[in-house]
């Protein structure tokens, strides 16, 4: 249906903008009129249309050219036509060099016209017919939230389907940036708790004595500045779900509350005597192996039993790689409204790099990449140089670039913390990707202080 | 009773044209038709163009209109233009009362043949459903055997049918139905 495509007819003569607006009338669109440059950028902002008639001389205010940047300012994509009567080739080339799409001598031959006007309203509508498959695409491998078209992510998310209406404890492994906390929403979202309030804590960004003040709250005077009574997040949770972020930082005594809390369902303020009961969901999650973490008797077995009655392992990024282009897609067409920025699309090129990659901080990594690139970029299509600095950062340089002055022992500083990165912080894995047994690598992360 | 106009502007209005006009009409919408005399259009003749203004003659249907009339078709031997374009075959009000079309570019002899009235009168047959199914409202059919595709040439016209696709029928009938006649 044409009627979907609005035309703009500006010029200041009745007669010749109400015929022409008559006309396309006729060939079935919606047509305004404006009388003058003003009215029409007025219009402009108002509703952006397919395609804007602009006559070149109008007298007074904005004549055809202004009106066209004016327009070109609000709507970067405008498909403006340049109607006059006095054909110079230079008002052709200024109304051309200022972005107009045609430039037609009236009066014209009505095949003319009419053939213009059905070339742009074809590449409107692939246009569009582009943006709603993009969407659809997008819908078909969206899942809570969660992109993926790779089958172990779509195991994953029926696990998470299956799962979410019961109340047995989750625990979501898997390195930096992969998503654990928003496996952690899709399940609870997608159960009979959905109503009731997720809430997330993350273990690792506080000390013991605060993280158990912030679980499991305090009585007045429980402490100095304990001025009132307070809720903890575990209270804050009944009725819903609390997801515990790396789980693995947290203390042998809080493990021991913990515990209690998972077995009894119930637990004590700090400085309180009197039991609280709650109804909480309990989801962990953590990028360190916990299982090893059991076996170096650094993280209680029982609590470990007890958090992985439903084991989730999220893929890193690099073993899904066939997701890197609908992520990044998707994290173009959302930052682009966040940063301001009218991108639209990643060059064949960018893509190709973005896939070689080995994106060791995962899909949060590639968000901020697509952001970073965003924001340097010029054009509407993100280029391979605009995410040169991926290779800068080292983890997926093809050909390694060494500051000058770099010696021997930085480069293997640098080898053990870039191989670190990519394990997830797993000594084991990352003493076996290096070639070298564990008591070793723990001898060089202490030599050369390499924070864990 | 409300009547289908249809008019000969001036003195040399073509009678057999006319004649097979109104029997056309009569058969596709759903009113009574009728003939009428109106007068020529010199007054919209621009010395520059050498052409008549079609939106002057809209202008001049819609008062001449007569009081008992449903819609209005006018028929006239002028070359007419708008001013965005170097001619236009006819015009029409949108789902208004008044339609016109030119017969200066529907004969042969304009485009330098000779005369063939079979041809000529089929034309018009074709551009006076066209005109007429505007005024009730009808755009542009995608569909280019259909009298109501967009012609922007001559042979654009020849390739239609002096009739209505099923679609353009439907939408006719409903808007008749709409209408009290």
């Amino acid at each position: 249906m044409k009627t979907h495509w609005h035309i703009l007819v500006v010029d200041d003569e009745e007669v010749m903008r109400e015929s022409l607006a008559a006309w396309l009338r006729e060939d079935g669109y919606s047509v305004d009129t404006a009388a003058s440059g003003r009215e029409a950028a007025q219009k402009a902002t108002l509703r952006d249309y397919a395609i804007y008639f602009v006559d070149l001389k109008m007298p007074g205010g904005l004549d055809g050219i202004e009106t066209m940047m004016q327009i070109r300012r609000l709507h970067a994509e405008a498909s403006i036509i340049i109607i006059t009567a006095y054909a110079t080739v230079d008002t052709a080339i200024t109304a051309i060099k200022e972005g107009a799409q045609e430039y037609i001598v009236k009066p014209c031959n009505p095949e003319e016209i009419s053939l213009l006007v059905s070339r742009i309203i074809k590449v409107k509508n692939l246009q569009r017919e582009n943006t709603i498959l993009r969407k659809r695409l997008l819908r078909q491998y969206s899942v809570q939230d969660v992109i993926s078209k790779n089958a172990r992510m779509h195991e994953i998310l029926n696990l998470c389907h299956d799962v979410a209406s019961l109340r047995s404890t989750v625990l979501v492994q898997g390195e930096s940036g992969t998503g654990k906390e928003m496996i952690a929403r899709a399940i609870h979202n997608a159960g009979d708790r959905a109503a009731k309030p997720l809430v997330a804590v993350s273990c690792a960004a506080l000390a013991e004595t605060l993280l158990e003040s912030e679980l499991f709250g305090y009585e007045k005077g429980a402490f100095t500045g304990a001025a009132s009574q307070k809720a903890g997040k575990f209270e804050m949770a009944d009725g819903g779900t609390i997801f515990l972020d790396e789980i693995g930082d947290i203390s042998p005594k809080l493990q021991v509350d913990l515990l209690r809390v998972l077995q009894d369902r119930s637990f004590y303020r700090v400085g309180g005597s009197q039991e609280v009961r709650v109804d909480v969901r309990v989801i962990a999650a953590t990028h360190v192996n916990l299982r090893e973490a059991v076996a170096e008797g650094k993280f209680r077995d029982d609590l470990f039993y007890r958090l992985n009655v439903i084991e989730i392992r999220l893929p890193p990024l690099r073993e899904r790689r066939e997701d890197v282009p609908l992520l990044a897609q998707h994290f173009l067409e959302r930052l682009s409204h966040e940063v301001g920025k009218d991108v639209r699309e990643i060059s064949e090129g960018g893509l190709r790099l973005l896939m070689d990659h080995d994106w060791p901080g995962n899909v949060r990594e590639l968000e901020n990449a697509v952001e970073r690139a965003m924001v340097t970029s010029r054009g509407k299509t993100l280029e391979e140089e605009d995410f040169a600095f991926l290779a800068w950062n080292g983890a997926s340089a093809k050909v390694p670039k060494f500051p000058a002055g770099m010696n021997l022992q930085d480069m293997e500083k640098q080898l053990i913390v870039v191989t670190l990165e990519r394990t997830g912080g797993n000594i084991k894995e990352a003493a076996t990707v290096l070639g070298i047994d564990r008591s070793t690598m723990y001898e060089k992360i202490k030599k050369y202080e390499i924070p864990r | 009773m409300k009547y289908l106009y249809v008019a000969g502007l001036g003195q040399e209005a073509d009678g057999e044209a006319l004649g097979r006009i109104r029997e056309r009409l009569a058969a596709e919408f759903p009113a009574p038709v009728r003939g009428i005399e109106l007068p020529g259009v010199e007054f919209a003749y621009d010395p520059v163009r050498r052409q008549y203004r079609s939106i002057d003659v809209l202008e001049m249907l819609v008062d001449a209109c007569p009081a008992d009339a449903f819609k209005l078709l006018a028929v006239t031997e002028c070359d007419l233009f708008i001013p965005v374009l170097t001619f236009v075959f006819g015009q029409a009000q949108l789902k208004g009362k008044v339609a016109v079309v030119s017969l200066a570019r529907l004969r042969q002899e304009f485009y330098g043949f000779p005369e063939n009235r079979e041809v000529f009168l089929e034309r018009l047959l074709k551009e006076a459903l066209h005109e007429t199914g505007h005024t009730f409202g009808l755009v542009h059919c995608a569909d280019g055997s259909c009298a109501m595709s967009l012609a922007t040439n001559i042979r654009h016209i020849d390739r239609k049918r002096a009739g209505f696709c099923t679609s353009c029928e439907g939408q006719l009938r409903r808007e008749a139905l709409g209408v009290n006649l």
